[in-house]
């Protein structure tokens, strides 16, 4: 048990474990001090002065991020002299700053905006000097630095030299000369380098992809976990008009603290596909026809009844646990082999941040398919599905020649999104959901259980799996209690695999819980 | 002897003794001249008793904090297993300020002799002199020096036969002004961009590649074989002034005086002796106007403020500046001070190493304000803008050197306001053109 002292900050007293920073003690007690340099993820360098607080007994004004917190302490936050202080900061800050912000992407989110507005002063007194001009640089794949806009706090330097330990960023010049510099033919291309945009407080560093995309106060922010890989770093996604413009971290400490790598983060295009499969289709003679749902969860039902021996679900790593517990309970009464179509990439460590990287098997539920029995090897599993009796293929892309193995199966059912050359043998076709389009949760590598959830409508009639499964298996046994809410669908399954007992979306919340058995495995 | 002119009676050579003795400069000259006496006796006693010998004399820190140097080495961990490290700060670069030049160019095995006891106090085995990098001369000569005393075995892995290993290793700076500040100057050893560091940690607990070190200025260093071979009651005895103040100093006088110099006094003679005994007053037919007594980061005084001034820590502050590294730099009434102030923050906005916001923006955004209103386009709210502005660069930043731009604009709007208000309301003709 770490040792705790009593801090009285702004008038609240809180407890916190000696150590603790006094910026991080105001946070417990619901004072946000203003701040630059400072960042919970990154070492502080105290530099840009704006934590500054007034500490009794203390001779001068002491910066919050670096003093910690003492037994008895007494902090004063909002006081006339720290309030001064930071009125100083924000106008020395402001001294060179352009009043750019209608054409700054960072506008809505900048912290030099927010508090400037907070508690700057209401004119500034540096009219008379044209302010310090410095043309943008291209730093990096996707990186742009605006240096008439940086305030100097060095979080990019810091998280380039001590997370990801390729410290190709650095402080050139000095006095109000000072940039923000890349050494000469170096790169802003490490793997997780796009996490210099969030980091950046103002608009200084700028992503080349988001670029005059949206303004801020337009875009929607749906908490998710990446689709990248197995690690399961937790994002928001940013929409505007249902359409995704972006990935953004967001915090999880025992995931990916504040971070996404680069690769994450530019994989959402996929999400705002314009060719998906909006309505169910029935095969007829060689044509498929558009259905309703109802005659298509009818169809499904019948195949499954119809059907018996073996079956074969073939799944994608994106699909959730919801999507794949409920479409095993379907087939319940087959021999099932499932297995999850797992891409392979290069693994990228983040090197400051152990545990975290980005993982060589691109598949977030990959986990969490093996816990729910999709552990074929790929290969047999696409064997067996050429002499199954049923195969259903959720959301996998097959390449032709696995397409053309499914030839000798009984009935293939495809719960698509976009096209693929498997449709043509498949009797039924429907539309599902995507992980954008849907709430549900996957198992990351770690055995943590995180929730996803809806950040875009659905095109036309889709549906999430686990909602055509149940609804296919609520046609066959009309008895048998089937979910009408993803939370719903995610509490049934814990009946069914022990490893999830107990689990509720509730119990989840916004950054997850490690299943029983991972965390018993994990110890073992 | 001294240098460039020969000791004034009133001085008290000391460390100035041989200045302009190139026979002093060789590690047999040095030794003939009584040198490495100290450094023997050092090595016989415990390296306890060296801190309190150095305690008992009183010397303070020369390079302008004036912290009791006895009491810092006493600050250094004992047993606990980690290199210590010794860093000689022989940055000098405060304008102003050219004692620790002389003491390198005439007197180098008098400082690698003080290094090499500091060292032995301290349980450090290595002393970084950190050479200003303008400084070529001392350079050479501290280089010879240094290469001799190994040769001779006053340095190396077995000093003088005792089995303690000292070495001194020079470090050339590269022209920074805040390298001279401990922390950043530890930076710059150690290959980093010369940034002060936050303290906590102190340099005792966590300084030079993270290990205790002890940051000394060249003219401590320098004082302390003269404090073991004398004692240290006889240095305490030198003092004519308040008794926290004890030794001699040197003091380096330019501007507007008939022998601009280095002039070693007892602590505690009067300003007013320096200023117009020892360096012959003002040049003819002027009259004194301000003397900034300790380097260009401390407040301006007036010439009344300096006559009742005596020369020791707590006597300079008692007359409204500090004493500072003691270069003093003498203005007479030929003097714009505006000008000269703007000079000043110029130079600080030029040195400021970035990092802290109120430094970054606040010397560059004073200096322009002084620069329009020397160009004669001020605005009669400059005045108070930058006292406001000074205000908001003062006691917020990790190092001083915000806190030392500021001081000089304050205490020349308050001591000299009339100079200030005829380029404001146009009686004086404006001396800068604006760009």
């Amino acid at each position: 048990m770490t040792e705790r002292v009593t801090v009285t900050i702004d008038g609240a007293q809180v407890s916190v474990p000696k150590g603790t920073s006094i910026i991080e003690a105001a946070k417990q007690a619901g004072v946000l001090i203003p701040h630059y340099c400072y960042h919970p993820s990154l070492p502080s360098p105290a530099v840009c002065r704006m934590c500054l607080v007034e500490v009794e007994k203390a001779p001068k004004l002491m910066p919050a991020c670096v003093t910690t917190v003492t037994d008895g302490q007494v902090v004063h936050v909002n006081s006339a002299p720290a309030k001064l202080a930071r009125e100083g900061v924000l106008e020395f800050l402001l001294a060179n700053h352009p009043l750019d912000c209608p054409i700054c992407d960072q506008a809505g989110e900048c912290e030099l905006q927010d508090y400037t507005f907070q508690e700057g002063r209401a004119a500034g007194r540096h009219d008379d000097y044209p302010k310090r001009y410095n043309p943008v640089e291209d730093f990096g794949p996707d990186v742009l630095y605006v240096p008439n806009r940086c305030i100097l706090c060095t979080r990019c330097v810091r998280f380039m030299d001590a997370v990801a330990e390729d410290g190709v960023l650095n402080v050139s010049e000095r006095g109000d000369r000072a940039t923000i510099g890349i050494f000469p033919d170096r790169e802003l291309d490490h793997p997780w380098a796009g996490n210099v945009v969030d980091l950046c407080p103002v608009g200084s560093l700028i992503s080349k992809d988001f670029l005059h995309k949206a303004r801020a106060w337009d875009l929607d922010r749906t908490a998710s976990v990446c689709p990248g890989c197995t690690q399961g770093c937790n994002i928001s996604i940013d929409t505007r008009d249902n359409t995704v413009v972006r990935l953004r971290p967001r915090a999880n400490l025992e995931v990916n603290r504040h971070f996404m790598c680069d690769e994450g983060r530019m994989h959402y295009r996929w999400m705002n596909r314009g060719d998906r499969l909006e309505a169910p289709l029935v095969l007829e003679g060689d044509e498929h026809h558009a259905v309703d749902w109802d005659t298509a969860l009818r169809r499904l039902g019948q195949m499954v009844r119809g059907g018996a021996g073996t079956a074969v679900v073939l799944a994608s790593g994106r699909a959730s646990l919801e999507s794949l517990g409920w479409l095993s309970r379907l087939l319940g009464r087959y021999q099932l082999t499932a297995a999850v179509q797992v891409p392979m990439g290069d693994e990228a460590p983040l090197a400051g941040v152990p545990g975290l990287a980005l993982r060589a098997e691109r598949a977030p539920n990959l986990q969490g398919a093996r816990v729910l029995g999709y552990d074929a090897p790929w290969a047999s599993a696409l064997s067996a599905a050429g002499t199954a009796s049923l195969v259903v293929l959720l959301d996998v892309s097959l390449t032709e020649t696995e397409a053309a193995g499914l030839a000798g199966a009984g009935n293939v059912v495809v719960l698509g999104t976009v096209e693929s050359g498997a449709w043509t043998r498949a009797g039924l076709v429907v539309p599902v959901t995507t992980m954008a389009e849907e709430h549900g949760t996957w198992m990351n590598r770690d055995g943590r259980v995180q929730r996803y959830q809806q950040a875009k409508a659905p095109p036309g009639m889709a549906q999430p799996a686990w909602w055509v499964a149940a609804g296919a298996m609520a046609t066959v046994d009309p008895s048998a209690d089937t979910p009408t809410s993803a939370a719903q669908a995610f509490a049934a399954l814990g009946a069914h695999w022990p490893e999830l007992a107990g689990l509720s979306y509730q119990d989840l919340g916004f950054s997850g819980r490690v299943a029983a058995s991972a965390m018993a495995e994990a110890v073992r | 002897m001294g240098y460039p002119h020969p000791s004034h009676p009133k001085e008290t050579p000391v460390l100035s003794k041989h200045f302009g003795d190139e026979g002093a400069r060789t590690f047999d000259g040095w030794v003939q001249r009584g040198g490495y006496a100290a450094l023997r006796k050092a090595l016989e006693m415990t390296p306890e008793a060296i801190v309190e010998e150095v305690k008992g004399s009183g010397l303070r820190g020369r390079g302008g904090a004036g912290f009791p140097t006895g009491l810092k080495w006493s600050f250094m961990p004992k047993g606990d297993g980690k290199p210590h490290y010794l860093v000689c700060n022989a940055d000098e670069s405060e304008p102003g300020t050219f004692k620790d030049r002389e003491i390198m160019r005439w007197t180098p095995h008098q400082l690698i002799e003080g290094c090499a006891i500091a060292a032995y106090a301290i349980g450090a085995e290595r002393c970084y002199v950190y050479i200003r990098g303008e400084f070529t001369e001392p350079l050479r000569v501290m280089q010879s020096a240094v290469a001799e005393a190994y040769a001779r075995g006053a340095l190396g892995a077995d000093v003088f036969g005792s089995g303690k290993r000292i070495d001194v290793v020079i470090h050339r700076g590269a022209g920074a002004y805040i390298c001279g500040e401990e922390t950043a100057m530890m930076n710059s050893i150690e290959g980093r961009r010369g940034n002060p560091r936050i303290k906590p940690p102190f340099p005792a607990q966590a300084g030079l590649f993270a290990m205790p070190t002890t940051i000394n200025n060249v003219e401590t260093l320098a004082s302390v074989p003269h404090i073991l071979n004398r004692g240290g009651a006889w240095y305490k005895g030198l003092c004519l002034g308040n008794p926290k103040s004890t030794g001699t100093k040197l003091i380096s006088v330019c501007g507007h005086v008939q022998r601009p110099g280095n002039y070693e006094i007892t602590m505690g003679t009067s300003m007013t002796e320096l200023l117009f005994d020892m360096c012959g007053g003002m040049k003819p037919g002027r009259t004194l106007k301000a003397v900034i007594p300790g380097g260009s980061s401390v407040p301006i005084m007036t010439a009344a403020e300096t006559e009742s001034c005596l020369l020791d820590y707590e006597g300079v502050v008692a007359c409204g500046s500090m004493l500072g590294s003691a270069g003093m730099i003498v203005m007479d009434d030929s003097t714009d001070m505006v000008y000269q102030i703007w000079r000043l923050a110029r130079f600080y906005a030029h040195e400021s190493c970035a990092q802290c916001t109120q430094c970054r923006e606040g010397t560059a955004w004073t200096t322009k304000i002084l620069e329009r209103i020397l160009a004669g386009k001020g605005k009669p709210s400059d005045l108070d803008l930058l006292l406001s502005l000074s205000e908001n660069m003062t006691g917020k930043t990790i190092c001083v050197l915000s806190d030392s731009c500021a001081a000089p604009i304050v205490s020349g709007i308050q001591k000299f306001r009339p100079e200030f208000d005829a380029y404001l309301s146009g009686a004086r003709q404006p001396a800068l053109a604006m760009a």
